[in-house]
């Protein structure tokens, strides 16, 4: 890894996205998108089906080229600087992108081997205890859950230690322990320093976690700001009266339990 | 660009070399039909074929080699299309990893599996009466065809695997490859064939590559064939990399 990467040129965003396009034949995905993320930030990119939040995240992580404008990520360019835009980086993607025929541990030791850490298998044993994977570290991801998928996944994504860290859809698909298990890495990953551009289609997601929130619609950007800001843009709330109930989720979590992953896991930050 | 081109590939080759060792099945499965086909042809059909040499097995084992290479392959396309559809392809692709390694390490693993399964064969082979006096020159040349040959096909398996679309579409391909032995001097001699038939046969690549494995093991000169098999064998290789070389930029730009 070069040491260039390592920090970050010139204090500018850690992304910063201007004017980028992107058509598939006739379908215009992206019409100008523009944005900046500030460093050690969470950013959501919040958007329905095919807004084209997942083509943005690729062209981000260096694997679609745009058709026009420019995008930096560290301070690199996507699309003339991709290694040092790499090593900047990491993605976990829609589908967690593991091996399954792997155990959890030969995962994180073959992704710390790419990485070119020193000692990949403490690399890996860390990473398996920090996300709770220490009793699975030695069975086939093919026996995983999708929780367990996710949060190695995301160790995975963690090992060469990125400065920036794309998010596509984290907890899409996941149950809610699961995704209190991933909003709680996120917020872990930003308190560290780490920037962090997540997409979701789960407004309550972007509330939990975002700095910022921009909402993507027909391949633009139609709002960007705090959470604060961007509930300004709507007309004072009236107030009314109504009997608070337990909403599904605070039923699911008190018959559970909530406690499972606060004792467990260990050494979050 | 990185510089670290081995160290990635053999920290991938390691990771597909697990696959294979855990599903040994693959191998097993690639050396089944053709060691069937050894034991129909030599026991069954045999005795009515006039290949022109004293044990038919002796005649028909390159051929029987070079069928289990071609339907070998279709799991380096298998593999591939997998690594494509699971997403873990764009993890790599979006690390700071030397760019061919990925590649190449599926490409090595097709060598390893398909070494496997020729041994097997030819194991098969020796219980069923194949001898040879070829010397260890011989079976260098033997074993340095095959790894020619198998890298050719398994570059034109990348090629499927890396625009296929579905698992059928990258495994399809390799039909055809497996019939082409049959069309060649693999099972009878050209000279029994009419005479388009014939011409086919002897102009294409498997015949060239059987006839120079037949008389390496029978040590009988080689002759021209041995040039005409290394021509097909480079040819297709360099096409086949080039192809799937350019098949692999286009998926990740």
């Amino acid at each position: 890894m070069s040491t260039e990467a390592m920090t970050q040129r010139d204090r500018g965003p850690a992304i910063r996205v201007q004017g980028v396009e992107k058509s598939y034949k006739d379908l215009h995905v992206l019409r100008g998108v523009t944005f900046d993320v500030a460093a050690g930030s969470i950013f959501a990119l919040l958007g329905s089906n095919g807004a084209g939040k997942t083509t943005m995240v690729r062209i981000l992580s260096t694997l679609l080229r745009s058709d026009a404008g420019t995008a930096t990520v560290n301070g690199f360019d996507v699309a003339t600087q991709p290694h040092p835009v790499r090593e900047s980086i990491s993605l976990t993607g829609q589908f967690a992108a593991v091996d399954e025929i792997l155990t959890g541990r030969e995962n994180l030791v073959l992704v710390a081997r790419l990485w070119h850490r020193d000692n990949p298998g403490q690399v890996a044993d860390d990473l398996l205890a920090r996300f709770d994977l220490v009793d699975a570290a030695s069975r086939k991801v093919s026996t995983y859950s999708g929780g367990m998928r996710r949060r190695l996944d995301i160790a995975m994504s963690l090992t060469g230690q990125p400065r920036v860290i794309f998010l596509d859809e984290p907890t899409t698909g996941l149950d809610p322990e699961g995704r209190m298990d991933v909003w709680k890495v996120v917020k872990g990953l930003a308190a560290q320093g780490t920037t962090v551009l997540l997409t979701t289609q789960y407004l309550q997601e972007a509330e939990q976690l975002a700095d910022r929130i921009a909402i993507l619609h027909d391949g633009r950007i139609i709002a960007n700001g705090t959470l604060a800001e961007l509930k300004q843009l709507l007309p004072p709330a009236t107030v009314e009266y109504v009997e608070k109930e337990p909403s599904l989720e605070d039923i699911f979590l008190a018959l559970v339990g909530n406690g499972r992953t606060d004792e467990s896991r260990r050494d979050q930050s | 660009m990185s510089t670290h081109v081995v160290e990635d590939t053999a920290a991938l080759l390691g990771r597909s070399l697990r696959h294979i060792t855990r599903s040994p099945d693959t191998i097993i499965t690639t050396a089944i039909t053709p060691i069937a086909m050894l034991l129909l042809f030599v026991y069954v059909f045999g005795g009515a074929i006039r290949a022109g040499t004293d044990k038919y097995v002796n005649y028909l084992l390159p051929g029987i080699m070079l069928i289990a290479i071609a339907s070998g392959i279709a799991y380096t396309a298998m593999r591939l299309f997998q690594d494509m559809t699971s997403g873990i392809f764009e993890r790599f692709q979006s690390m700071p990893i030397s760019r061919s390694s990925v590649l190449w390490a599926h490409v090595l693993t097709s060598l390893v599996s398909n070494a496997i399964t020729v041994v097997l064969i030819v194991l098969v082979g020796f219980v069923m009466g194949f001898r040879t006096s070829a010397g260890p020159l011989a079976w260098l040349a033997v074993a340095g065809i095959l790894t020619l040959f198998t890298l050719a096909l398994t570059w034109i398996a990348v090629i499927a695997g890396l625009s296929a679309k579905t698992m059928e579409g990258a495994t399809g391909f390799s039909y055809p490859l497996i019939f082409l032995p049959f069309i060649s001097s693999a099972f009878v001699p050209t000279e029994t064939m009419p005479g388009p038939v014939r011409a086919f046969a002897e102009n294409q690549p498997v015949t060239s590559i059987v006839n120079t494995i037949q008389n390496l093991f029978a040590e009988r000169a080689v002759g021209g064939d041995i040039w005409v098999a290394l021509a097909w064998c480079v040819g297709i290789l360099v096409l086949g990399y080039v192809l799937a070389m350019s098949a692999y930029r286009r998926k990740i730009s």
